[in-house]
């Protein structure tokens, strides 16, 4: 910065803790709660120090066997769904994007601005703008409560398709030239030169898409009834039912935090790849 | 755009396309046609007849007060949401981009919503807000303010606004942050050495250079309140109390999912299609005159 002012510094930091409180307090309160037993947070106001609760609370989570008014269901199960969509809609929409993208950039034929077009179309609908008629596919194809059903109709839209376009229109020509020289084909071009190229813009996909997956809120509760293909996000929904005081409020949170913590950890761990996702993909 | 060497294949670019083909007609295009269609028709509760009603569905929609009201509501929740969440993240931004020591802890810790799933973030503010047993409505209450979000529309209208604001503030941060990074550090010191202070660069230089930006996060904020807080609202108020907090997502679910109306619900999700288009092609058009990282 330009001045060297004591109390410009002093402000922005204090600004900054200010706003780290306010972000950070749902999270800390969550924590909390997760250490006590249900009798003491139900009893206003709870205690905001932690409590000795920790081990009992994440095993009734994670096993189950709480006896709260809503579902009880263990949150070790719903977190592997959870794990297990999140990585087919990041891996499935990133498998499918470049092997498009290639064709797209690197082939000549016919009706190839239509298709690019029709996958450009695709950008502007979220799936919570169809649900319905899409709803009625994925039943008529027999994919309720399938891993299937939870993922497929979310790799429908081309984002990635588009970020690997622009990315495969910025490597050099030479490249292709000198693999064509050599006597590559298209698909050991695309193996041994393309792929290694794009590795970064991949991870950064990778990133944004699999917490995407695993957020994933409207859909889920669509299309599964069954427990045992509930996504961790909407257990904790289901968790929730009849007054406030009939919920084991300390196992509702700490599965809030165990459905927290992966996403949250890729984000963290994968900071860099993950600003660079957010802007590439809004661009 | 175009490569000058390409491939020569009769057959290698299709099948390469057709995973993604297959799967976005599938998905996408059929789904997306039946939306349209469905909206011309009047269908029973058991799909066993269908009418043909043109616009019907249409007009009663846009004669129905609890479907305007829905759309003052979500406009009201969406514009609160974006320019709180855009006011707050830049205050933040503008400092953190000051800080030199410590910069990379805090970028960390505000990111972190970003992680957070809607409907989680909604259960979040739910427990702090609860009527009988949040710690901050227990403390409002001690400041004689009456929380219930059960009970009082406004208090419900907020809690989702907060919710909503809390998850989205890492996004619009991370995107000032760069933003304030890329203006060139000359301009910033010509101005400082020609007397301007810490608050006139503000105002005269970093705002003015970051309007591209906070243009592209009031349309991506906006999306984002009109799509993505289904969770949030699902999560604490359910729509409720009354019709008060009913967004025009919850909308689309509760009248089709829950109440069986398909005509109805399929003519919002066709209205709900045209905004989307709207703002997409107002975000492309605009992005692509005046983007400058």
């Amino acid at each position: 910065m330009v001045e060297r002012s004591r109390t410009l510094v002093v402000l922005s930091h204090l600004v900054m803790v200010l706003g780290l409180l306010i972000v950070a307090f749902p999270l800390y309160l969550a924590i909390i709660a997760s250490t006590h037993t249900a009798q003491q947070i139900v009893q206003a106001p709870m205690p905001l120090l932690p409590g000795g609760n920790v081990v009992d609370t994440f095993r009734s989570a994670l096993f189950g066997g709480g006896d709260g008014a809503g579902s009880t269901a263990p949150a070790g199960r719903m977190l592997w769904v959870s794990l297990v969509t999140a990585l087919v809609i990041a891996l499935g929409k990133i498998a499918i994007s470049l092997l498009s993208a290639f064709a797209i950039v690197y082939f000549r034929f016919p009706l190839k601005n239509f298709f690019f077009w029709a996958i450009f179309v695709t950008l502007m609908l979220p799936v919570e703008v169809r649900i319905m008629p899409t709803y009625k596919v994925v039943s008529d194809l027999g994919m309720l409560n399938t891993y299937a059903g939870l993922t497929i109709p979310l790799i429908a839209s081309a984002t990635a398709t588009f970020l690997f376009r622009q990315f495969f229109l910025t490597v050099p020509d030479e490249l292709v030239e000198a693999a064509r020289v050599d006597g590559a084909g298209p698909m050991r071009f695309f193996k041994d030169i393309l792929l290694p190229l794009s590795k970064t813009s991949i991870a950064a996909l990778f990133v944004i898409q699999f917490i995407y997956g695993w957020n994933q809120y409207l859909w889920p509760l669509l299309v599964t009834t069954s427990e045992d293909m509930y996504p961790v996000v909407i257990g904790i929904k289901r968790m929730i039912a009849g007054g406030d005081a009939a919920n084991d409020w300390n196992i509702v949170m700490a599965t809030a935090i165990l459905a927290m913590l992966p996403p949250a950890i890729v984000v963290v761990l994968m900071q860099k790849w993950f600003v660079k996702g957010l802007v590439d993909t809004e661009k | 755009m175009e490569k000058r060497v390409l491939f020569k294949s009769a057959w290698l670019p299709w099948v390469l396309l057709a995973p993604q083909l297959i799967v976005i007609s599938v998905f996408f295009f059929w789904p997306a046609g039946q939306a349209l269609l469905q909206s011309f028709q009047l269908q029973d509760t058991f799909g066993t007849s269908t009418e043909w009603v043109g616009m019907d569905n249409f007009k009663s929609l846009f004669a129905d007060r609890s479907y305007l009201e829905s759309f003052k509501t979500t406009a009201f929740f969406s514009v609160l949401v974006a320019v709180l969440g855009i006011g707050i993240s830049l205050v933040l931004a503008v400092f953190a981009d000051r800080i030199v020591r410590g910069a990379m802890f805090y970028k960390t810790f505000l990111i972190v919503p970003y992680a957070v799933a809607p409907a989680v973030a909604g259960v979040l503010w739910l427990f702090m807000f609860s009527p009988t047993l949040g710690v901050v409505a227990y403390a409002l209450g001690k400041l004689g303010i009456d929380w219930n979000y059960l009970l009082n529309s406004n208090h419900a209208m907020a809690l989702i606004i907060m919710a909503a604001v809390w998850n989205q503030i890492s996004y619009n941060f991370l995107f000032f942050l760069a933003g304030l990074q890329s203006i060139p550090k000359s301009l910033v010191e010509a101005a400082a050495i020609d007397g301007a202070g810490p608050w006139r660069r503000f105002w005269s230089i970093q705002l003015p250079l970051l309007s591209p930006t906070t243009f592209f996060l009031l349309v991506i904020n906006i999306v984002y309140a009109f799509f993505n807080t289904f969770g949030i609202v699902d999560a604490t108020t359910q729509g409720g109390p009354g019709q008060d907090t009913m967004i025009l997502v919850y909308k689309v679910y509760n009248d089709g999912f829950k109440n069986g109306d398909l005509g109805g619900s399929a003519a919002q999700s066709v209205i709900l299609m045209a905004i989307v288009i709207v703002l997409t092609v107002v975000q492309f058009r605009y992005v692509e005159k005046k983007v400058q990282y």
